[in-house]
C-alpha cells in the first residue's frame, strides 16, 4: 500500500525529464555507434543494445529504491560513503588501466568505476552530516569535517590519476555554500580560478609585476591604516605563492597529456594531429550541424567515426551535428530544467538531509553538464567525464539514476517528516 | 541554529543564477560555432570523406660501412570501403583485375567482416605496370581506390636471418597495438621485428572529399586535418656486409653457422646460418607461399642455427675450465699434470704429446687428461667446504661468460643453451655425486650445451681478457657516428689467467703440435681452440672459436660445421679465412679457401 502511494507521489516533472534525457542518450548512441550490419537498436552485441540494457537495469534499481524506506539513505549515509571509500581504495590495488588512469574495477566483461559511486556516497554523507540538527556550521570543527568529507574521496580519485573525476568534487563547495559557508570563499575561489588560468597563459614573472602594480594602486586608494596595509600585503604574498604553486603543479604534478590538453584550450599549442584531434573533430561535428542539423542518422562526421569516443564522452557531438543549434538549445534547456527542478524541490523539503542531498546531486549534474559540453565545444580542457544520462556506460548511468531516484523518494516522502 | 539556516535560503538564487549563466555561456558558444562561424560546414551532404593513410617510409638498414642492406620500393594496394562499393559490375571488374569471381567475393567479405565503413586492402602489392592499367578504369567502381605502399628490397642476397622480414599483421598483433590496421605490415623476425617501433615511423592521414562518382574532389578543409607521415629511423648495423657475404659463400652447401663479434663493442660482424635463403624471397604477394616452402624444406633454412642451435662445446670449453681452475687457486699455469695418452684414465687423450703437460701445452694439444685433472683438483680442493661448493664456484664463473642464458639484447629468439646446476645432479644422482660423476664437464661434454653465438662471445671475452659487451646487432640509429650501448659484463677472473690462456690459444696456431697449425695466417696472430662435439645422431660436429689479433682483438669468431668431424679439419680453416678476410680484406691462401669449398662437393 505504502509503496504504491510513494510511486504515486513522485515528482512527475523530474521523472519525465530524466526519462527524456535517457531516451535522447540512447538515440544518440544509436546514431554514433550505428553499425549497418546490426541495424536494430535492441541488438545487444552493439553499444546501443547494451545501453538499452543499462537503462532497463537502472530503472529496475530505481523502482527498488522507491520501495525502500525513505529514512534508509539518511541512516545509512555513512555506511554507503564508507563503502565508496573502500571501493576507491580497492581500485588503487586491483584497478585496470583505461586510457592513462587506473579507475576501473573489472568484473568479467563489465567494468565499474568507483569514482562514480563515490560522488553518490559523498553527496549522502555530506547531507547527513550538515543535516544533523546539532551541526553548527559556525564552528571551525564543523567546517573542517564538512570539507574533509569531500576532500578525502577527491584525493583518492586524484591518486588514481583521474584528475577529471576528482575535479567533480570541487562542486560540493556550492552545497556547503548553500548551507552557510562564507560567500567570500566562493569569491576567493573565483579569483583563484582566474589567477590560475592567467598563470598558465602568462609567465609567472609578468604576473608578479601585474600583482605588484595592483598592490601599489590599492595602497594609494585605501585608508593606509596599519591593519589594511598588513592585510593587503598578506593578500599579495598569498597570490604570489598561489601563482608559483600553480606553475609548479602544472609542470611537475600534471601528466604530459594533461598539460597538452590545457595548453590546447589556452591556445598555446596547436596540435590538431594529436590530442587536439578529438577537440577539433568534435567542434567540426557540432559546428557542421548548423541551425537545424543534418537530420537524425545523417551526420557525416558521426557516420565516419571522425570523433573518437563519440558514444561516451563526446556524445554531445552527435546531438550537435544531427540536430543542430535547435537541438543543442533544447538539450541544454532540458538539463537546466532538471537542475532547477531539483533545486526547487530541494527547497520545499522539510528535512535538511533531503534538501542538502538535493543540492548535492543538482551540483554534480551541473558540473558534469557544464564541463562535458564545455569540452566538446572548446571552452574547457578535455577531461573525460560523462554527460549524465546521455553518455554510453553502465556504471555512470546507474549511479546518476540512483541519485535521481533517492531524491524522488525523499521528495515523495517529505510530508511524513515533521 | 535552524533560524541560521533559513537565512541562507536566499542563496538558492545565487546557485540557480550560476546554473543559468553557465547554460547561457554554452548556448552563446554553440551559437557562434553552429551559426555564426562558417568554417565548420565545409563538408556537404552529397560528399563523403575518404581517409587515405599516408604510409611512412620504413627505416632503411645499413651495414657498418654504410653499405645499403634494406630499402623500400613502391607498390600499390587496391583499397575497398565496402559500404561505398555499391552497384559494382563484378564481371568486368574481375576481368580488369585478372581475378575470378570467387576471389572477389572472398576478399569482399573479408573486408566487410573487418569493417564496412573503414578501408581494407582488397588486393595488395600491385606492380606499377598493373597499377597504370587499373587506375585508368577505377572510376567506374565506387568504393575502390589505390594506396601507395612500400615493400622491402634487399640489394644483397645476404643476412636473411639477421635482417628478418616483414609481413601482414595478424589479429593478435592488431589487438595488442592499435597502431596497426588490417593489411599493415609489421616486422616478423630479426631486426625488422626487434626494431619495429623505430623502423615503422608514423603514419599520416590525407582526408579527401570524394563525390558520388568515386572521384577525389578536394582536400578536406584544405588539408588542415591531414597529417604527414614521419619516416622511420634508419638502422646501422654492426654487420660487415662483405664478411657476411664471404661467410655465406664459405658455408654454402654445409650445415652450420658462423658468428663473428667485434670484441670491444659486442657488435655482431657476421652471423651466418647455413643453409640460408635470399631475403628477397620473402617479399611481395608470394611471401605466404614462399614462407611455407621454406618452412617445409627438410634442411630447415628458416632456423637461425647461430642463435638457436645448441651444441656440446667440446674442447673449446676447456678454456673456461682452465680459467676457472686457475682462478680457484688450486693450480697455476706451470702446474704439471701427467698424461698417459690413450691409456689415461678415466679420460683418454686423443693426441700424442709428452708428459707431464702444463697449461700452454695442454691447450696446444687439447689434452683431455690435463683438463680432467685440473677440474678434479678444483672440485676436491680443501679451499671449498664441499664438492658442491666447488661446483657452485665453477657454475658461477662459467655462467658469468653469458652461458646458460638467453642473450639480453636486440637479438630475438636466442636460446639459453645449458649449464647444469647442482640441483640437477642432486636430482639425477639422488644427492650423491662428485667430480668423478660429472667428469665429462671437464672436457666440454655431458650436459653442457652452447649456441654458436655464446661461443663467439666466449672468444670475445677471452680476447678482451675478462670482459664482454652483451652481443648485439645494432650500431646506431640514423647517424653512423653514434652508437647504442649495451651492458658490459666483467668476469671475476684475474687478467693474468686470461693472458696465460690466450698464450696457449695462440700456440694452437703457432705451436708445432697446434691443432690448428694448418690454418695459420701469415702476419696475423690468432688465438683459437678447436673442438669436436660428440653427436649421438651421426658424425661429430666440427667446432672452432678464435680471436685475432691476439694482442688487441678486432674479431672474435665461432664456427660450427655439423657432421663434419674434427674441429681442426673444417671449422678452423673457415674461421681463419673469415679472420683474414676481415682484418686484411683479402685472402692470401687460395688453397685453403679451395679446400674449404670442396666439402660441399664431397657430400
Amino acid at each position: 500500500m505504502r509503496s504504491r502511494t510513494t510511486i504515486g507521489r513522485i515528482d512527475i516533472w523530474l521523472f519525465v525529464i530524466y526519462l527524456a534525457l535517457m531516451t535522447i542518450g540512447l538515440l544518440s548512441i544509436y546514431a554514433a555507434a550505428f553499425n549497418a550490419d546490426h541495424p536494430h537498436i535492441y541488438d545487444f552485441s552493439q553499444n546501443y543494445g547494451k545501453q538499452l540494457v543499462f537503462i532497463g537495469g537502472s530503472l529496475l534499481v530505481g523502482f527498488a529504491i522507491l520501495l525502500i524506506d525513505a529514512k534508509f539513505f539518511n541512516a545509512f549515509a555513512y555506511v554507503i560513503y564508507g563503502l565508496s571509500i573502500l571501493s576507491l581504495l580497492l581500485v588503487l590495488v586491483v584497478g585496470s588501466k583505461i586510457s592513462g588512469s587506473t579507475s576501473w574495477i573489472q568484473f568479467g566483461s563489465f567494468s565499474f568505476q568507483p569514482s562514480e559511486f563515490a560522488k553518490f556516497g559523498t553527496a549522502l554523507a555530506l547531507a547527513h552530516y550538515l543535516g544533523k540538527l546539532d551541526t553548527d556550521f559556525t564552528k571551525l570543527k564543523t567546517k573542517l569535517i564538512a570539507y574533509g568529507i569531500v576532500l578525502f574521496p577527491m584525493m583518492l580519485v586524484l591518486a588514481q590519476g583521474d584528475a577529471g573525476s576528482a575535479a567533480v568534487f570541487i562542486i560540493f563547495l556550492f552545497v556547503i555554500y548553500r548551507e552557510g559557508m562564507g560567500g567570500k570563499i566562493l569569491i576567493i575561489g573565483f579569483v583563484a580560478a582566474t589567477l590560475f588560468i592567467i598563470s598558465l597563459c602568462v609567465s609567472k614573472w609578468y604576473i608578479m609585476i601585474g600583482l605588484a602594480v595592483i598592490y601599489a594602486i590599492f595602497l594609494l586608494m585605501i585608508d593606509r591604516t596599519k591593519k589594511n596595509i598588513w592585510l593587503l600585503t598578506g593578500i599579495l604574498i598569498a597570490a604570489c605563492a598561489f601563482v608559483f604553486s600553480v606553475d609548479f603543479a602544472f609542470h611537475h604534478v600534471l601528466k604530459p597529456h594533461q598539460q597538452t590538453r590545457i595548453n590546447i584550450i589556452l591556445g598555446k599549442e596547436h596540435d590538431i594531429r594529436g590530442v587536439g584531434y578529438n577537440l577539433n573533430q568534435s567542434m567540426i561535428a557540432i559546428g557542421s550541424g548548423g541551425f537545424s542539423g543534418k537530420g537524425y542518422l545523417k551526420g557525416t562526421m558521426t557516420k565516419y567515426n571522425f570523433v573518437p569516443e563519440q558514444h561516451t564522452d563526446f556524445i554531445f557531438c552527435t546531438v550537435g551535428e544531427e540536430s543542430g543549434f535547435i537541438g543543442c538549445f533544447f538539450l541544454i534547456a532540458l538539463y537546466l530544467a532538471l537542475m532547477l527542478r531539483i533545486i526547487y524541490l530541494a527547497e520545499r523539503q522539510r528535512s535538511a538531509f533531503s534538501r542538502i542531498y538535493g543540492y548535492g546531486i543538482a551540483c554534480i549534474f551541473f558540473f558534469h553538464f557544464a564541463i562535458n559540453i564545455g569540452m566538446t565545444i572548446g571552452l574547457v580542457p578535455v577531461i573525460g567525464i560523462p554527460l549524465p544520462f546521455l553518455s554510453y556506460g553502465g556504471s555512470s548511468l546507474l549511479m546518476f539514476s540512483m541519485m535521481i531516484f533517492v531524491f524522488l523518494k525523499q521528495d515523495a516522502n517529505r510530508m511524513n517528516i515533521l | 541554529m535552524i533560524k541560521n539556516k533559513i537565512n541562507y535560503s536566499q542563496r538558492k538564487y545565487v546557485i540557480g543564477s550560476i546554473f543559468i549563466l553557465v547554460a547561457i555561456i554554452l548556448i552563446i558558444k554553440l551559437f557562434i560555432i553552429q551559426i555564426v562561424d562558417d568554417s565548420y560546414k565545409q563538408s556537404s551532404e552529397s560528399n563523403t570523406l575518404r581517409y587515405i593513410t599516408q604510409y611512412p617510409q620504413r627505416g632503411k638498414i645499413y651495414d657498418r660501412n654504410g653499405k645499403l642492406l634494406v630499402y623500400n620500393d613502391a607498390v600499390y594496394d587496391l583499397m575497398i570501403i565496402p559500404s561505398q562499393a555499391k552497384n559494382i559490375d563484378t564481371a568486368s571488374f574481375c576481368k580488369l583485375l585478372n581475378i575470378n569471381n570467387e576471389t572477389y567475393n572472398t576478399s569482399f567479405n573479408k573486408a566487410k567482416k573487418y569493417s564496412s565503413i573503414t578501408p581494407s586492402i582488397f588486393i595488395s602489392q600491385i606492380t606499377k605496370e598493373e597499377y597504370g592499367r587499373i587506375a585508368e578504369m577505377l572510376y567506374r567502381y565506387p568504393g575502390f581506390y589505390f594506396q601507395t605502399r612500400s615493400i622491402r628490397q634487399y640489394p644483397l642476397p645476404i643476412a636473411a636471418h639477421t635482417l628478418g622480414s616483414i609481413g601482414e599483421v595478424t589479429k593478435p598483433e592488431m589487438e595488442h597495438d592499435a597502431y596497426y590496421k588490417l593489411g599493415d605490415y609489421i616486422g616478423k623476425s630479426g631486426i625488422e621485428k626487434y626494431y619495429e617501433k623505430q623502423l615503422r615511423g608514423k603514419k599520416g592521414i590525407k582526408i579527401t572529399v570524394v563525390d558520388v562518382h568515386n572521384r577525389e574532389k578536394e582536400r578536406y578543409m584544405g588539408g588542415a586535418f591531414d597529417t604527414l607521415p614521419e619516416s622511420g629511423d634508419d638502422i646501422i648495423l654492426g654487420l660487415d656486409a662483405d664478411l657476411q657475404a664471404y661467410g655465406e659463400y664459405l658455408m654454402a652447401g654445409k650445415t652450420g653457422s658462423i658468428v663473428a663479434i667485434e670484441p670491444t663493442t659486442g657488435q655482431i660482424l657476421a652471423m651466418v646460418s647455413s643453409p640460408t635463403y635470399d631475403p628477397n624471397e620473402l617479399v611481395g604477394r608470394q611471401r605466404g607461399q614462399r614462407y611455407n616452402d621454406l618452412l617445409n624444406n627438410p634442411d630447415k633454412p628458416l632456423i637461425n642455427r647461430a642463435i638457436s642451435g645448441t651444441y656440446p662445446p667440446g674442447s673449446t670449453f676447456k678454456m673456461i675450465n682452465g680459467l676457472v681452475s686457475l682462478q680457484s687457486g688450486v693450480m697455476n699455469a706451470n702446474t704439471p699434470y701427467p698424461c698417459n695418452g690413450k691409456n689415461s684414465a678415466p679420460i683418454k687423450c686423443t693426441h700424442s704429446h709428452g708428459s707431464p703437460v702444463r697449461l700452454y701445452d695442454a691447450i696446444e694439444n687439447s689434452c683431455n687428461p690435463y683438463f680432467w685433472q685440473a677440474f678434479q683438483a678444483m672440485m676436491n680442493s680443501s679451499r671449498f667446504k664441499s664438492q658442491k661448493d666447488a661446483f657452485q664456484f665453477w657454475y658461477d664463473h662459467v655462467t658469468s661468460f653469458g652461458l646458460g642464458r638467453a642473450c639480453e639484447s636486440d637479438i630475438p629468439f636466442t636460446v639459453s643453451g645449458n649449464i647444469p646446476k647442482k640441483e640437477f645432479y642432486d636430482k639425477v644422482y639422488r644427492g650423491v655425486w662428485n667430480a668423478m660423476t660429472i667428469r665429462s664437464l671437464s672436457i666440454g661434454q655431458g650436459e653442457i650445451l652452447v649456441t654458436p653465438l655464446q661461443l663467439a662471445n666466449v672468444a670475445a671475452a677471452i680476447g678482451n681478457e675478462g670482459y664482454f659487451i652483451e652481443p648485439h646487432y645494432i650500431k646506431s640509429f640514423n647517424n653512423p657516428n653514434d652508437s647504442v650501448s649495451f651492458e658490459r659484463h666483467v668476469i671475476d677472473i684475474k687478467k693474468q689467467h686470461f693472458k696465460d690462456v690466450k698464450k696457449g690459444m695462440q700456440s694452437v696456431f703457432e705451436g708445432d703440435h697446434g691443432t690448428a697449425r694448418w690454418s695459420r695466417i701469415p702476419d696475423i696472430t690468432v688465438g683459437g681452440k678447436t673442438g669436436t662435439a660428440e653427436n649421438p645422431h651421426g658424425q661429430d660436429h666440427s667446432i672452432f672459436m678464435a680471436f685475432a689479433p691476439v694482442e688487441n682483438p678486432q674479431i672474435a669468431i665461432s664456427v660450427v660445421v655439423e657432421n663434419a668431424g674434427f674441429g681442426s679439419t673444417w671449422a678452423a680453416p673457415i674461421a681463419s679465412l673469415m679472420i683474414e678476410k676481415y682484418i686484411r680484406g683479402e685472402i692470401t691462401r687460395p688453397n685453403v679457401e679451395k679446400r674449404v669449398l670442396t666439402l660441399n662437393e664431397n657430400e
